[in-house]
Formats: C-alpha cells, sequence, structure tokens
C-alpha cells in the first residue's frame, strides 16, 4: 500500500538491516524502567546450572581471556545501530570456566529485576558475550554498564543490560518482555519482534 | 500483556479521519482503523509508510486518545526526521498507512484508586493524556510537564480545563507568570511526590529527560517499581 506523499531518506543507508529497521548514529536507551546505577566494586555475576555455580566479580572477569568483537546491533523499537565495538568475555568462554553443563535453555537475570531468556546454543555458538566496554570505553550505565549481556544476532532486548545471573535448565521459563508479549525468540532478520510473529 | 487475551498482530489499513495542528509543530492525527479492539492508556502503535518505489520506513507513536475513544496519535517533527514530519506536515483526512497494535503491556496504567503521577517531557505527554483521560475521580492525577517553551506546549487547554488534574508546567526555555522555569529538578519532585503513599509514576519523553527524571526520583526514595519509563528516543 503506498502512502500518497512519502518519499522517505535516501536508501543506501539502510540496505543491509533487518526489516523494518533504519540506521541511527545516536544510541537510543530501552529500558523498563529507571536506569540501574551499580558500580564495578559491587558488581558480580553467578553462573549456574542448577548442581554447579560460579560467581565472578569483576576482577575474576577481568583474568579470563577478552575478545573484541565488531557488530550491528537491533532495536525492536527499529532502529539498528551499524559497526559498535564490544570487548568482553565470550560466553562459551565463560561456561567452561564455570564448568556447567549446556543444559538447554538459559534465564538472564539483572541488576533491577529484569529477566529475559535464550536457547543456550544462541549463548554458547554464536558471538555472545558478558560486554565490559564499548567503543573503546567504559559501558555508560544507561547502556547497561559496568557489564552487560550482548547478543548481537538477535533483538536487543535479549542483551541485558546490568546482568548478574545466568541459569541453565532444563525447563524454559519466559522473561520480561517475553511474557509482555514480545517474541519468545527475537530475531530480528524474520522480524520476530511479538509473540504472534 | 500477561493474562489478557492475545491476537494475532498484523498490520492494518489507517486512514486518518481528523487532523488538529496542537502547535506549529505537533499535530493529532485521528485513526479509523478497521476492526479496532480499544486499546489500554500508555499503548503504542507502530505506523509503517510505504514509498512509491516500495521503499518502507516504520516508527512507533504512542495512542494519545483515552480507552473508548477513537485511536489518535499526536507527533512532534522532528526536523531531519523521516517519518515526523510527513505525519506532521504532509497527511490529511483521507490518506491511508499502516498501522499494528495496539502495542505494550508494560508502559500502562490500569484506573485505580492510587495516586497517579505523570511526568513529560516535550511529546512524551502523548501516551500520558490517554492515562488522565482514562482517570476516575478516586485517582488523584498530578501532570508536570516540560517544554521548551509555551508555543511548544501540547494539550494545553485542556490542561488548564481540566480540575480534575493537578498540573505544573516547566518552560526550559522561557521565564512566564504562572510556569516554572527551567528543567525538573528534585525539589520539584518532591513538592509533589509523597513517597510514603506510593503512587503510580509514569515518565516519558526523550531520554535524557527521563534518565534525568528517574535519577531524581531515586534519589527521593521513591521504590523504582513504582516508577514506569518510556524513552521516545
Ligand atoms: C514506544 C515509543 C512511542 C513513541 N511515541 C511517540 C509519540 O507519541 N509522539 C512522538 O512525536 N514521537 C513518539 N516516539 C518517537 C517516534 O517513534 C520517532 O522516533 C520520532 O517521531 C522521530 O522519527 P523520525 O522518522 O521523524 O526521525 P528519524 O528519521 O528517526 O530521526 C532523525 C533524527 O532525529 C533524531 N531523533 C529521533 N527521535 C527523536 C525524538 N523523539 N526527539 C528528538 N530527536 C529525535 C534521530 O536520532 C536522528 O538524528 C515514540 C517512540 C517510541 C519508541
Amino acid at each position: 500500500m503506498v502512502t500518497r506523499g512519502f518519499t522517505g531518506r535516501a536508501r543506501s543507508a539502510s540496505d543491509a538491516v533487518p526489516p523494518g529497521q533504519y540506521v541511527t548514529a545516536d544510541f537510543p536507551v530501552l529500558t523498563a524502567g529507571p536506569t540501574i546505577a551499580i558500580e564495578p566494586e559491587e558488581w558480580e555475576l553467578t553462573i549456574g546450572d542448577g548442581a554447579t555455580s560460579k560467581t565472578y566479580d569483576w576482577d575474576d572477569l577481568h583474568g579470563l581471556p577478552m575478545v573484541t568483537i565488531t557488530t550491528d546491533i537491533h532495536c525492536v523499537t527499529h532502529w539498528s545501530k551499524r559497526d559498535t565495538t564490544w570487548e568482553g568475555v565470550s560466553i562459551s568462554t565463560l561456561f567452561d570456566d564455570a564448568g556447567v553443563d549446556d543444559l538447554p535453555f538459559a534465564l538472564v537475570s539483572s541488576y533491577g529485576g529484569y529477566t529475559t531468556n535464550l536457547p543456550v546454543a544462541d549463548l554458547v555458538d554464536r558471538d555472545a558475550m558478558i560486554a565490559v566496554r564499548f567503543d573503546g570505553g567504559e559501558i555508560a550505565a544507561e547502556h547497561g554498564g559496568p557489564a552487560r549481556l550482548l547478543v548481537p544476532h538477535l533483538y536487543l532486548w535479549k542483551s541485558a543490560k546490568w546482568v548478574r545471573d545466568i541459569r541453565l535448565s532444563d525447563d524454559e521459563q519466559q522473561g520480561f518482555w517475553e511474557t509482555a508479549g514480545y517474541h519468545n525468540y527475537g530475531d530480528p532478520w524474520r522480524e520476530q519482534r511479538y509473540y504472534s510473529d | 500483556m500477561a493474562g489478557s487475551v492475545r491476537r494475532a498482530l498484523g498490520w492494518r489499513t489507517a486512514t486518518v479521519v481528523d487532523s488538529i495542528a496542537e502547535t506549529a509543530t505537533a499535530r493529532s492525527l485521528g485513526l479509523d482503523v478497521a476492526a479496532w479492539s480499544g486499546h489500554a492508556a500508555g499503548q503504542h502503535v507502530d505506523i509503517r509508510l510505504t514509498a512509491e518505489d516500495g521503499y518502507q520506513a516504520t516508527r512507533s507513536y504512542s495512542v494519545s486518545s483515552g480507552p473508548g475513544e477513537a485511536p489518535q496519535i499526536t507527533v512532534e517533527r522532528v526536523d531531519d526526521g523521516e517519518v515526523s514530519p510527513y505525519l506532521v506536515d504532509v497527511a490529511e483526512k483521507g490518506d491511508t498507512f499502516e498501522v499494528r497494535g495496539p502495542i505494550g503491556g508494560y508502559f500502562v496504567w490500569e484506573p485505580a484508586a492510587q495516586p497517579l503521577v505523570l511526568i513529560a517531557g516535550g511529546s512524551g505527554i502523548a501516551p500520558l493524556r490517554a492515562m488522565w483521560r482514562a482517570g476516575t475521580l478516586r485517582a488523584p492525577i498530578t501532570v508536570v510537564y516540560s517544554a521548551r517553551d509555551v508555543d511548544r506546549l501540547i494539550f494545553r487547554d485542556e490542561l488548564d480545563s481540566d480540575a480534575t488534574l493537578a498540573v505544573r508546567v516547566h518552560l526550559t526555555r522561557e521565564q512566564r507568570p504562572g510556569f516554572r522555569s527551567g528543567r525538573v529538578g528534585i525539589d520539584d519532585l518532591n513538592e509533589v511526590i509523597d513517597a510514603r503513599v506510593a503512587p503510580a509514576i509514569y515518565v516519558c519523553g526523550p531520554t535524557s529527560f527521563v534518565e534525568s527524571v528517574s535519577r531524581h526520583l531515586l534519589t527521593l526514595d521513591v521504590d523504582r517499581r513504582t516508577i514506569r519509563t518510556e524513552r521516545f528516543g
């Protein structure tokens, strides 16, 4: 259906982003509530599978090998940001170090009570990481600093800010937006925004 | 929305049936959407525009009419924007585009007896209007609204004339009797919020506004679970 009088912006800029997305140079903020302020010294992350669990503080995390990736990121509110650079510890490194079993489902929890769920395969087989640096600097609090999950191939609500716990399990439990009507998986290339997509 | 009936969220045609210039830079569009089954206060729709060559652009807009009323959106023009200048300056009665929704189960308010505090920056007033129009007399409603200057105030007449609302308007770039000047600060919030009665608080507007207001609220010992925020970008 053509919209009378709408021409839109020059096309080339949005060629390589998923359907329904537009490219922004800014870094908008989507968070369910107020930004959480947490200092690196008080931050901790626990990885557990019900039988084994291990807790990392800021220094423990920095004792693990770090990787850097440059990737596009996609928010369900229709913006994409190109070529963002993140540094952190890959989830597969972390799970190996923690000695947990790769049970099929993960529930990720954040400081402040936010949760999100995803298949463990999406955490260990792709570029997912606990990110501690963004574009060469610390991650600002409104973007999830000091440490956030980054799962660049899914809509950003899966990349929990202020991450504090990842629990692996045999049963799937839905997180905050997933319970509120957003898609359970959230693949931007298949435009899985809402539960019925 | 958890617990509510879930319908498939397909794209539907919306026809512009009403067009109101709210300010020199903001416009409300009344929409006729086939089989619109109502919305909750605070929800938004996605709007998709299609150019002659098939190129599409999609953005989110809050529903600014009350539950039970016909759907309406209220858009502030972002000067170098792609979609908002079309909605504010080009769209007219009879034009059609696609919409999807209503969407959102978090930034919503269901009428309750609990006091309600609505805090908006700029076009962030749009979903909050749906909330005060959903209000009942049982719930005292306070509106704190910040805009650049008096010419940018959306819904000014309605805010002036609705005696059920306690309204405070801040102008950040203009001084004028009857208005507060400058940004919404801790003291301004302290005057309207009594943390002991745990009001429901909704904050909406540009990211910088929402960040600063919610930081102030947390300083006032407001329980973070009572604060719901929506950032427009
Ligand atoms: C859930 C939700 C509800 C929203 N509800 C409303 C609403 O009720 N009314 C409304 O007017 N807008 C609302 N917005 C914002 C709206 O979706 C668009 O982002 C906005 O209209 C700009 O789109 P555009 O295509 O004109 O500009 P773009 O082409 O997207 O952006 C052009 C430039 O403007 C900047 N920009 C983008 N958005 C804004 C903004 N809001 N203010 C200032 N600069 C901006 C961009 O970073 C970019 O530099 C909502 C956003 C969300 C996520």
